[in-house]
């Protein structure tokens, strides 16, 4: 038999048809619904008088739209097109008969890290969202990716995608990170160095020492941003970590059933001598703390560094460069840590599981915030009633955070929760574009550690000199 | 789906790298439950300012390019969100062919779900269509699926490739959905298999 890549062998256990031009029906073993991409793709079921084929493998949480703040169960504290969209959800998870964590459910959470925590994502499977930041699930070395409505409308149909197959492409971190480096910055710095269209037409497969050393969520952080860098999907082996996290979550198998599994999960790596596309080697070591300068997740620097002028950059840019540092209010050769920040944002599905809060935390304890305002969102109503446990949420109030509801809130602010004009925001999410988080509003896409960094200093941080 | 065979159409230029899905639909317009009436909020917050008045310079403000179809942009276009909302404003506005040297692999599949057309073309063949599309509503390019190929305002030919099956639906305006329901013994017969290998899935 032929070498594979991990992306290769789960690939090939999940083609259920393929026609004579490599045009394959890949059989989707998870689809997560959300409430804003989902309401076309019922309605298209309904128009047409189709059912969704494996409800049982389809599992629905509202979280785009949903306020984070106290009371939010009252339909009042929603606008009317967000309330409509939420209820529209609630329906349709009834009507088809799919897994649904509503809003007062305290399961509910980001759809990214619901999934893993209730152990619906699991090692070899194939995951599927109409959402970008699916890539999140491959850090199970589970094949998981975002799709469009109409795709959700034909997995909800036939469970299974239309797709041809993606190159492969190797990522490896290798040696031990520094002190005061995470996982956020392994990811943005990997995208520094291949572009936002590096990864397309690729599934990323990270490897290296140093992914091997991060925890399950610290790996999810490296997969959800795959999607920043252009890849189709993101994928870390299963390994003892993996597995370890996975054995008893409520939907993980039992017994002789995990037994089973685990088995064919230990057989999910790359072959030695199997084929890359491409490959990229960073030195762990080379890593330091990170921030964005600009609109794109590409514009990444280490903090200690200059903001860089247009003229570093060649062909299109140069011009995009320009817009950048216009809308972000930015001097070239001003230095990244000089820079002033109002408000501080931790959570979104890139940092919001409980070990990215103990991670701001550990910065925060016993200090106060010097920032406008600062916000923690967990991840979900678990991560949220574990870091009450754990007295997380004490440490976050006590330095003056609001300790908010699960959701993915101020991320992509269709909620309430957003920057306005030239609010300067040091964000634990995944994109900086303009008006991403608010009209005209600036963010700068940092680790929760430097986030925490910036909220008790009040401008961008080098994380490392309060540790 | 509606076909998709040829257009004759202005092109409008926007060399941008990475105009992003939150760009073309900002998220304040995904509150919708409807695929319909997207396009008067296409690029928003680059066309209106915030008392919903246009910005005079941008591109599709200007009176030569209100009647765009084409649109030649930068690198890395449609980047972002999956959001589908994208083509459906893009298409809502009148654009069904969007030229690029990259697309965002979600939103280049987002698009022939829609009867749109996403072209890749190398650097330089994009860069004599940008200064072609500059020319306005004197220039209109021809786009023939059929032939893979796209007609400057001065009638030069630059072919593009496209996938076949997708072409193939684009032609003839498929539902991929029915098409797949066709093959439902090949997704039984996966399941039945699926379900002795791997029955905790």
């Amino acid at each position: 038999m032929s070498p594979k890549t991990l992306y290769d062998k789960i690939w090939d256990a999940h083609v259920a048809h393929e026609a004579d031009d490599g045009t394959c029906l890949l059989y989707i073993d998870r689809h997560l619904v959300h409430e804003v991409t989902s309401p076309q793709a019922f309605e298209g079921l309904r128009m047409a008088g189709r059912k969704v084929r494996a409800p049982d493998r389809t599992i629905a949480v509202p979280d785009h739209n949903v306020p984070t703040t106290a009371g939010r169960e009252n339909p009042e504290a929603m606008t009317e097109d967000s309330r409509v969209q939420v209820a529209a959800l609630d329906r349709n998870a009834k009507d088809f008969g799919i897994h649904y964590y509503p809003v007062s459910d305290i399961r509910q959470g980001i759809v990214h890290i619901v999934g893993p925590e209730q152990g619906w994502t699991l090692p070899g499977m194939t995951v599927v969202c109409g959402d970008s930041h699916t890539a999140t699930h491959g850090a199970f070395g589970a094949l998981a990716h975002g799709i469009g409505t109409s795709e959700v409308e034909h997995v909800l149909a036939t469970q299974t995608l239309i797709q041809k197959k993606s190159k492969n492409m190797k990522v490896e971190i290798t040696g031990k990170l520094r002190p005061g480096v995470t996982a956020k910055d392994i990811t943005l710095s990997v995208i520094g160095e291949t572009g936002t269209a590096g990864g397309t037409g690729y599934v990323i497969e990270y490897c290296g020492e140093a992914i091997r050393d991060l925890s399950m969520e610290g790996r999810m952080t490296v997969c959800n941003m795959a999607i920043e860098g252009g890849a189709r999907a993101g994928l870390i082996a299963p390994d003892e970590t993996t597995f370890e996290y996975v054995k008893g979550r409520p939907h993980a198998p039992k017994g002789a059933q995990f037994e089973a599994a685990l088995a064919w999960w230990k057989t999910l790596y790359s072959d030695d001598d199997a084929h890359w596309d491409k490959v990229i080697t960073i030195r762990g070591e080379d890593i330091e703390p990170v921030v964005t300068w600009g609109t794109s997740p590409e514009d990444v620097l280490p903090i200690s560094a200059l903001v860089p002028s247009p003229e570093d950059f060649e062909g299109g840019k140069v011009e995009a460069a320009k817009r950048a540092l216009d809308y972000m209010g930015l001097e070239p050769g001003q230095k990244l840590s000089d820079i002033e920040i109002d408000t501080v944002f931790i959570g979104s599905c890139t940092n919001g599981r409980i070990e990215d809060l103990r991670a701001a935390a550990e910065i925060l304890k016993g200090k106060k915030i010097a920032v406008k305002r600062a916000m923690v969102v967990p991840g979900s109503g678990l991560v949220r009633a574990q870091a009450e446990e754990e007295g997380i949420a004490d440490v976050f109030r006590d330095a003056g955070f609001e300790w908010r509801l699960a959701g993915c809130s101020m991320c992509l602010a269709m909620n309430p929760d957003q920057l306005t004009e030239y609010e300067r925001c040091a964000a634990t999410s995944n994109r900086n574009f303009e008006g991403r988080q608010g009209y005209k509003g600036r963010t700068h896409l940092v680790s929760p550690a430097m986030a925490a960094a910036a909220a008790v200093t009040g401008k961008l941080t080098d994380v490392r000199e309060m540790m | 789906m509606e076909k998709f065979e040829t257009l004759t159409g202005i092109a409008a230029p926007m060399p941008l790298v990475n105009i992003d899905t939150d760009m073309i639909i900002p998220k304040i317009f995904l509150k919708t439950i409807k695929r319909s009436g997207l396009g008067a909020n296409l690029f928003d917050e680059m066309r209106f300012d915030r008392q919903g008045n246009e910005i005079a310079d941008f591109v599709l403000n200007q009176t030569q390019y209100r009647e765009t179809q084409i649109l030649v942009a930068g690198d890395n276009f449609g980047c972002g969100s999956s959001r589908e909302h994208a083509p459906w404003a893009l298409a809502d506005f009148g654009i069904k062919v969007v030229i690029s040297t990259s697309f965002a692999d979600i939103f280049y599949n987002n698009c022939f779900k829609n009867g749109m057309l996403p072209i890749v073309m190398p650097q330089e063949v994009v860069d004599v269509l940008m200064k072609d599309a500059e020319h306005g509503s004197n220039a209109r390019m021809v786009v023939n699926l059929e032939e893979q190929t796209v007609t400057s305002s001065d009638g030069e030919v630059f072919s593009f490739e496209v996938d076949s099956f997708k072409k193939h639906c684009l032609l003839e305006g498929l539902d991929d959905i029915g098409l797949t329901m066709e093959k439902a013994a090949s997704i039984d017969a996966f399941e039945a298999g699926a379900a002795q290998a791997r029955p905790w899935v």
